[in-house]
């Protein structure tokens, strides 16, 4: 059955995630102001009781995503948002929240780094959100959208994640996309069905004691309970999600995703209107990362530039899922700068000529 | 015959692993009594924190979270947000409540989070082997200030309850001990008014307990209990800061 859709609206990012976390049924949020999301909270904190929902503007980041991990524990829907700094500080709570196998989305609108860095776009922590949440062997299932609508879109489909494999999901995207403005429509059905799990400690009742809980105090024990989550990062694997654009007869390909994404996509259109046959590939989930296209695709062409706004992180990815099958280049701007689309296809043509005349 | 004595259906039958004359058990035993008699078992979510009460979740038959180090008044506030009409405590030490933890106690008490906390404080770190916390008195000998704690560089005793007091939210604050039997019923009695404070709706309520860690004082059980009545007592005040949100001392 095809989800109903509203009218379009004209929205900031920002606004369209917290509008979208809300059509998807969220029952808490908790956040810490930080630009640039602080839209998320405002939103929130303006329209989430209206709808039943619980909004609590926490101490620190530190205490927004224990709360967070109280409240999914308890068995509710739950959300946080932040931007990079604010990352850092969810870190041991991240950690906790993978250990005791806890649902929930995090929103990061990423800034410039390191340390206060700035308050422009940037993809600077990739690392960060798709290598580990906080200490341990724990991940994140990472979504990274590359339009308003993608943002709203991939949002309820986090909650719908987060809740299927007890794991958080963080919605991965920048400065620009939660502060620009586009038309976005938003599903019109009524919530994702919600209901307390079995786990989750609302009291006992009459029944068995439950225990939300990350700590295993024997080796063995807390080796198997690694093994399981390995296990589950494995099934993840069925989530991978990408797009490809322009790859059909592509002889070299960017890869890019979200906001740099977008401006890949001119530049691929502005290549082949030169007579260069690029094409796009872009990953949604950033982890689980979508290895095979990849590999497919660097034996069709003759290199993948992969374009990103840091000092090259993705690439790792992409090095990795390639394998040595072709060459795999790299351009980034650092900082917020944002790279036109002039420039990048500059960098595509110095690359492809160097790749296609090996 | 009639029973007179019985483990509280809020304990479980596990034996613990606090370490002999450690007065953690009896403030075990206290809260799950209240918890009994006030027949809120099966509506009750506990959270325990990291330090020696980090297994408390084995001893409450109870439904319970573990938090992260000093974070169990934030993950308590997330719990009693979504389910309001349920009874929701932390059990924290002083290391847990009083060092790592301060912004998340300071403000669930701010936010008069209906909340119980049941704050242990013993004056050292007991789990990682008796370090200073900054509950250590004055001239206290501990791992970390082997020479004794040195106010002028290490600071003084942190009262809690007395910095809680001065916040509006904070509607029941005490400080008990667990010295003798005297005592410890009217600590049961603070416990029981934190616990009806939450069930009243009336803001945030915290139970600071003066305990023993014999083994990280160097004492014997009986001197441990000796030394807080006659060393701890006179540096943390006993009674009643708030009761109905209104202070009863400056």
């Amino acid at each position: 059955m095809a989800t109903m859709v509203t009218d379009r609206i004209l929205m900031k990012g920002n606004e369209a995630i917290a509008e979208a976390a809300i059509r998807a049924g969220v029952g808490a949020y908790f956040g810490y102001p930080i630009t640039p999301q602080s839209e998320i909270s405002e939103y929130l904190a303006a329209h989430l009781p209206e709808h039943g929902g619980v909004f609590l503007q926490a101490e620190s980041e530190v205490a927004a995503i224990n709360m967070v991990y109280g409240a999914s524990g308890a068995g509710a829907r739950v959300m946080t948002s932040t931007s990079s700094p604010g990352i850092s500080l969810m870190q041991e709570g991240l950690s906790y929240i993978v250990g005791s196998e806890l649902p929930c989305v995090i929103i990061n609108v990423m800034r410039g780094g390191p340390g206060l860095g700035n308050i422009a776009p940037s993809q600077a922590d990739y690392f960060q959100a798709t290598k580990s949440a906080g200490h341990g062997d724990g991940r994140n299932l990472v979504l990274a959208p590359a339009t308003i609508q993608e943002a709203a879109d991939l949002t309820v489909l986090a909650f719908d994640l987060a809740e299927r494999y007890r794991n958080p999901v963080m919605v991965l995207t920048d400065g620009i996309t939660g502060q620009m403005m586009e038309p976005v429509a938003f599903r019109a059905d009524a919530p994702l069905a919600h209901a307390a799990p079995a786990w989750a400690t609302t009291g006992a009742g009459a029944g068995p004691v439950r225990l939300i809980n990350s700590i295993y105090l024997e080796p063995d024990a807390l080796e198997a309970h690694n093994r399981r989550l390995q296990e589950k990062y494995t099934r993840m694997r069925a989530e991978v999600r990408w797009e490809a654009y322009r790859m059909d007869d592509a002889v070299v390909a960017i890869a890019a995703y979200g906001l740099v994404a977008r401006i890949a996509r001119t530049t691929v259109d502005r290549a082949r209107a030169k007579g260069l046959r690029a094409g796009l590939l872009r990953p949604i989930t950033v982890y689980p990362f979508p290895s095979e296209p990849f590999a497919a695709a660097a034996s069709q062409v003759a290199g993948i530039l992969t374009v990103e706004m840091s000092a090259g992180q993705m690439v790792e990815d992409v090095r990795l899922a390639v394998e040595g099958r072709g060459p795999v280049g790299f351009y980034g701007r650092l900082g917020g700068v944002i790279p036109t689309p002039p420039e990048i296809l500059a960098q595509l043509e110095r690359f492809a000529a160097e790749v296609q005349s090996r | 015959m009639k029973q007179i004595v019985a483990r509280p259906s809020s304990l479980s039958d596990t034996p613990m692993h606090y370490c002999p004359g450690c007065t953690h058990g009896v403030a075990h035993r206290l809260v799950a009594e209240v918890i009994d008699e006030l027949g809120v078992r099966g509506r009750t979510v506990g959270v325990a924190s990291v330090g020696c009460s980090v297994f408390a979740y084995n001893y409450f038959n109870l439904d319970f979270q573990q938090a992260a180090h000093g974070r169990a008044p934030a993950v308590a506030t997330g719990i009693k947000r979504v389910l309001p009409d349920r009874v929701v405590f932390t059990y924290q030490g002083d290391g847990d409540l009083a060092a790592i933890g301060t912004a998340e106690i300071v403000h669930a008490a701010n936010r008069g989070e209906r909340i119980t906390v049941i704050f242990i404080n013993n004056a050292v770190y007991g789990m990682t082997g008796g370090q200073m916390a900054p509950t250590s008195l004055p001239g206290m000998r501990t791992t970390t200030s082997p020479f004794g704690r040195d106010v002028r560089t290490a600071g003084y005793p942190i009262h809690v309850v007395e910095m809680l007091a001065t916040l509006r939210g904070a509607a029941y604050l005490a400080r008990v001990s667990l010295h003798n039997v005297a005592a410890i019923t009217k600590a049961k009695r603070a416990v029981r008014k934190a616990f009806q404070t939450q069930l009243d709706g009336k803001g945030f309520s915290l139970v600071e307990i003066l305990s023993t860690c014999p083994v990280t004082w160097g004492k014997t059980p009986v001197d441990a209990l000796r030394w807080l009545e006659t060393e701890m007592l006179p540096a943390f005040p006993l009674g009643e800061f708030t009761t109905d949100g209104q202070k009863e001392r400056a």
